[in-house]
């Protein structure tokens, strides 16, 4: 079933994406030539098979809980667009 | 001075005193300010930081500090990070970012005293087959400039091509370092997953990007990829199996290897002429003493697909980072939190970035996750279970790198899915994460075609020998794009 206008806005707004009014359509078509593409995937039967998220299949390593880096806010911070006595500024998040 | 046009043959005028790194340096950069102008392969030039890399590694050759590659040029992909240097993954959303800190890679290959010419330019994010999604302009293929020198890696491959630096880093999410080194006529390895680390990397499909090395021969690839792989603590994904002697292991007799050519691969979306200079190859290996026997590889047709849902997926979540709140682009005056957000990423990001988040948000989003990301992560394992299949029978498996020679610039800028459907033979050893390489295998029409090796995990010695032992006997790898003579001055 093709995805409709209404529903590329939803999904433009949890990708935080604003799309102005004259590419939606651009948007919206494309959207649907892409996931008309992957539906192909239903041609095949995958019941029972487990999912793959990691082509080695590793487990997580684990390393001891030790410090091994030192503070570096001020050199990470400088390429921050506003910061003001350590903290990133943003615009005001509760009234 | 003339260029030398091997890494090897650098090496040795290094060693011997025919000419001093600084030489070597100064060469390199103004074959790049004079040449690449037409071909646009680099972001950034580093022409003083590289003069003064260069000084320094000739004084550890004097003084008997150096290593191999000592003094040896080369050029990073713009998504490694390079401190003090500006990093911006061909997106105007890092435009102005300048990396506190150097990608591990990046770390190793300074520390054998190697020197970075400049940072190259990429389909931005990593997200194309073409180079055409740069914020910093399309690269023209040095074959033709009328063609498009494959992508992501287009800048890196472009600039080996050309001769502007005799090797370069790539990173390879669903074919971006093989299929522009088949487009441009060089050579490229992706390694196993974990082969190489990722820190420092900027992320797209974390579960598929792999790092690896770019330049004329298998030869010179060993040279590189022997600092790059091997295990690093900062990269929890990275490996900690062994590495190779990767140069010590180059000549071996191909008797008794078999290869096994996959019929799924040799399909109707092949062009012709490619198929023609393929089975050419294929002859070749065999007069080498290969075995070449047919596989099957079932699941191939499901492997783009599936490999667009789970890298849109993945990069829908790894580019959430980009807020305008810590690093890159921020608009001016957002009025509140959410307008910084959205504005910052509609501003920032361009067209098919945008159009990968809004595929990979929607497949994620709650009611569509079974039916795409889970659909996609069993059908990996099917192709996964594919190859393991293969190996029990066969060393190596082999195929065209891409189904055309490079394409004219425009041609499927308004179709994806044609776009998508160029990386058919690419995207299913990402998939399954094992190596691959690719390497010039002859021309059509003037314009280069590749061959493609795909190995077992951590096979990387198998398949660089392979290639080495092709390349003995063929002259395909020494067709350069640009006279080596030229431009130096």
């Amino acid at each position: 079933m093709p995805i409709t206008e209404k529903e590329v806005r939803e999904i433009a707004q949890l990708a935080r994406i604003s799309i102005a009014d004259k590419d939606m359509s651009s948007y919206e078509d494309q959207l649907n030539k892409i996931l008309a593409f992957v539906d192909e995937m239903k041609a095949i039967e995958t019941e029972g098979i487990i999912p793959l998220a990691h082509p080695l299949e590793e487990t997580q390593k684990l390393r001891n809980d030790k410090v091994s880096e030192k503070n570096q806010r001020e050199s990470y911070q400088s390429v921050a667009p506003t910061t003001e006595n350590g903290l990133y500024l943003v615009p005001q998040v509760i009234e | 001075m003339n260029l030398p046009n091997s890494v090897t043959k650098i090496i040795q005028g290094l060693e011997d005193g025919t000419f001093s790194s600084q030489e070597l340096t100064e060469a390199y950069l103004n074959r790049i300010d004079n040449l690449d102008p037409e071909i646009n392969s680099f972001i950034t030039v580093c022409h003083e930081r590289a003069l003064l890399d260069a000084k320094n590694a000739d004084k550890s050759r004097s003084n008997g500090s150096a290593s191999k590659l000592t003094g040896v040029p080369y050029a990073n992909k713009d998504i490694f990070c390079t401190k003090g240097v500006r990093t911006t993954s061909g997106s105007k959303m890092l435009d102005t970012f300048i990396s506190p800190y150097d990608a591990t890679i990046v770390e190793r290959l300074g520390s054998q005293g190697m020197v970075m010419l400049g940072k190259t330019n990429m389909d931005e994010f990593a997200m194309g087959s073409s180079n055409e999604t740069s914020f910093y302009g399309q690269v023209n293929n040095p074959w033709n400039t009328n063609c498009v020198p494959g992508g992501s890696s287009g800048g890196s491959a472009a600039a080996v091509s050309a001769g502007f630096t005799p090797l370069a880093t790539g990173s390879d999410t669903g074919g971006s370092i093989r299929q522009p080194a088949a487009f441009c006529g060089i050579s490229g390895l992706k390694p196993t997953y974990g082969r190489v680390s990722r820190y420092g990397m900027i992320a797209f499909a974390s579960s598929l990007d792999q790092a690896g090395p770019m330049g004329r021969s298998v030869e010179d690839l060993a040279h590189l990829l022997s600092p790059m792989a091997g295990y690093d603590p900062k990269d929890s994904t990275s490996s900690m199996v062994k590495t190779d002697d990767y140069s010590g292991n180059l000549e071996d007799a191909l008797k008794g290897k078999t290869i096994g050519l996959p019929k799924e691969y040799f399909s109707t979306s092949l062009d012709r002429q490619v198929e023609g200079v393929i089975e050419e190859a294929i002859k070749e290996f065999e007069k080498l003493g290969a075995n070449i026997v047919e596989i099957s590889l079932p699941t191939t047709s499901l492997s783009i697909p599936a490999y667009y849902v789970i890298s849109s997926a993945e990069c829908s979540s790894n580019l959430s980072r980009y807020d305008g709140v810590r690093y890159g682009h921020r608009c001016e005056l957002p009025i509140d939190i959410e307008d910084l957000y959205k504005r910052t990423r509609s501003e920032g990001f361009g067209e098919e970035v945008k159009r990968r988040l809004l595929t990979g948000t929607y497949v994620l989003s709650s009611g569509y996750y079974d039916a795409y990301y889970r659909k996609a992560q069993q059908i990996r394992r099917l192709i996964k279970d594919d190859f393991a299949n293969a190996f029990t029978q066969v060393d190596a498996v082999i195929s065209p790198t891409a189904p055309t020679t490079a394409f004219e610039a425009g041609k499927h800028l308004d179709n994806p899915i044609e776009m998508y459907l160029g990386d058919c033979f690419t995207v299913a050893s990402n998939l399954a994460g094992l190596p691959a390489l690719s390497i010039p295998a002859g021309f059509v029409s003037g314009m280069p075609v590749g061959l493609q090796l795909i190995g077992s995990y951590f096979q990387e010695s198998k398949l660089l020998t392979l290639g080495h032992m092709f390349q003995k006997s063929t002259n395909w790898h020494q067709h350069f794009s640009r006279d080596d003579s030229k431009g130096a001055q």
